[in-house]
């Protein structure tokens, strides 16, 4: 046995190997966008992954400083066009923050079931990715988008935009929703709740996909911590921790819901949080439609043109895919100083090569997909 | 084995499913009053001119600065014997389809009603060989809502449902 040891050691000290650069992206459509990265690989394991970011990037923090606080809003969309509801909230809230605005209760409530049916289009949207990433192609593709559909025809019809939608402002929203709305999403939240169904017998217990995602890209709590993850690939890890409970804003403290928490940390776990995320969503979205009370949606003297005091503030709220923050330093005058946005995706991105490290490159894609990144957001 | 078949069994109820997917080109689906595709501006059928004085209200507002605006004295002013209360008219102007990105500013700036998000398929349907083609000028830009083809819809920031019945009940009363 002994000799048979050291012959295949003698073996491979013959025929020595050499690491091949393997180059994924920019334009690869399982990068989700343009995010390049070029690993290391030694035969079938990846040895190194370097990231290379900044494809995406438009300035949108310093076009910030240059424009007065409504025109930022459409800038604060396109930093995060899969959930741009959420990213226009962090980005509103801090202005209210600093201009010390009361926001009316009608308007808060319509804020918060918009969010969170951001965030059941945004998972949607992951969960149609992932599958095509594990190879599972078309099938829940189509179905997520099926349901995003019906999601964004919504968003069209209170906003009137699909993806952009520029509909909250500083003091409440913009209009009032129309006038069928809660009836709407009473229809939409069904034909979601059937989604996530279909998806959860699809994808949850199927062999293949389990053998695929079970125990591959794990991260321990600690380093999810240290590395700075957030939102449901944080949770995953066995993490408790939502801002939406632990920092109560908007409303999010008289609605009764769960926060969904993961065992293994795996790309499993990642994906599933997300299936159960989505239905606390719809628990959250049924609460709100029973609170929705007829109101005013700006607050009675609102200035044309906004201005705030001299200050300075961090706001964070709990985006799809995280801890979505804006930090804003006002010097007075209609304009920040600067609006710096705290990333929920480039922070769960640094875990990318302690994820990927010593897995199978066929895995790299989906630990990539599965920690749900969307590139706008990582290079703004 | 057992998940397998249940995923099977899940795809095959789907499969019996109504479709959901809409057959574009040849159906449009209704689209809704508060669609915003790009902004047009609004001709004044009573006295047969632009509602737009070229203020450049929406110009400074604009974050993307896609406006070039232009403004005359109007030849058609009461002093001058013409039958229109505008003592400046817009002479020029152009958008450009290309940068514009749809935030409703100037739809919301505007003092005289005279700019507005086009809400029906023709605003989405904008496909152009050259880039050159996306910069709209004047007569275009007013070409939908002259020949009657756009039923715009122009916010009051702020405005409740309640409030908006309201007015409309008073419209009533007064028009009966």
């Amino acid at each position: 046995m002994v000799e048979v040891l050291s012959q295949t050691s003698d073996r491979s000290a013959e025929f020595e190997t050499q690491d091949l650069l393997l180059n994924v992206g920019p334009q690869h459509p399982s990068t989700h966008g343009v995010f390049r990265m070029v690993m290391t690989v030694d035969g079938e394991v990846v040895r190194d992954v370097i990231p290379y970011i900044g494809y995406l990037h438009r300035g949108a923090e310093k076009l910030c400083e240059t424009m007065d606080f409504r025109q930022g809003i459409g800038f604060m969309d396109r930093t995060e066009y899969l959930a741009a509801f959420n990213a226009e909230l962090s980005y509103v809230m801090a202005v209210e923050a600093l201009a010390d605005l009361e926001v009316p209760e009608r308007a808060q409530w319509i804020r918060m079931i918009l969010s969170e049916l951001n965030r059941l289009s945004s998972h949607f949207m992951f969960l149609g990715a992932f599958g095509v990433d594990t190879g599972v192609f078309g099938t829940p593709f189509i179905y997520a988008w099926r349901e995003r559909e019906a999601l964004i025809d919504l968003f069209e019809e209170v906003s009137g935009d699909r993806m952009m939608y520029a509909y909250f402002r500083p003091g409440g929203v913009a209009w009032d929703v129309p006038v069928n709305f809660v009836d709407r999403v009473k229809e939409v939240l069904i034909s979601s709740a059937q989604g996530i169904d279909d998806f959860d017998s699809l994808l949850s217990e199927n062999e293949i996909f389990l053998a695929r995602t079970q125990g591959v890209g794990s991260i321990s709590a600690e380093r999810a911590i240290a590395l700075g993850m957030s939102g449901p690939s944080l949770r995953a890890s066995g993490v408790d921790m939502d801002i939406r409970r632990d920092e109560p804003y908007l409303k999010y403290d008289q609605v009764e819901w769960d926060v969904i928490t993961g065992e293994h940390g795996d790309v499993f776990d990642r994906y599933y949080c997300r299936v159960l995320e989505m239905r606390e969503s719809i628990k959250i979205i049924s609460q709100c439609l029973d609170r929705l009370a007829p109101g005013p949606i700006l607050p009675e003297k609102m200035p044309r043109m906004l201005r705030t005091p001299p200050g300075e503030v961090y706001l964070r709220t709990e985006a799809p895919r995280g801890e979505y923050g804006v930090y804003m330093v006002s010097k007075g005058g209609n304009r920040p100083y600067r609006c710096k946005v705290r990333s929920s995706c480039l922070s769960n991105l640094q875990a990318l090569h302690e994820l990927t490290v010593g897995e199978y490159v066929a895995d790299a894609i989906i630990i990539l997909g599965s920690i749900d990144i969307v590139l706008s957001e990582v290079d703004r | 084995m057992r998940g397998i078949a249940k995923s099977m069994a899940r795809t095959f109820a789907v499969f019996l499913r109504k479709p959901v997917t809409r057959d574009y080109p040849s159906y449009h689906k209704p689209i809704p009053e508060r669609d915003r595709a790009f902004p047009l501006l609004l001709w004044d059928e009573d006295i047969h001119e632009p509602f737009c004085t070229g203020c450049h209200a929406c110009e400074r507002a604009c974050p993307v600065e896609c406006m070039t605006v232009l403004m005359k004295d109007n030849p058609n002013h009461k002093t001058l014997d013409g039958t229109s209360s505008r003592r400046k008219i817009i002479d020029k102007f152009w958008i450009d389809y290309a940068r514009c990105m749809r935030c409703n500013i100037c739809v919301e700036v505007c003092n005289f009603d005279a700019i507005a998000m086009n809400n029906t398929w023709e605003g989405h349907e904008t496909s152009v060989y050259d880039r050159q083609d996306l910069v709209m000028d004047l007569q275009q830009l007013l070409s939908q809502s002259r020949t009657g083809n756009i039923n715009e819809w122009v916010p009051v920031l702020g405005q409740t449902n309640e409030t908006i019945s309201e007015a409309d009940a008073e419209d009533s009363e007064v028009s009966n």
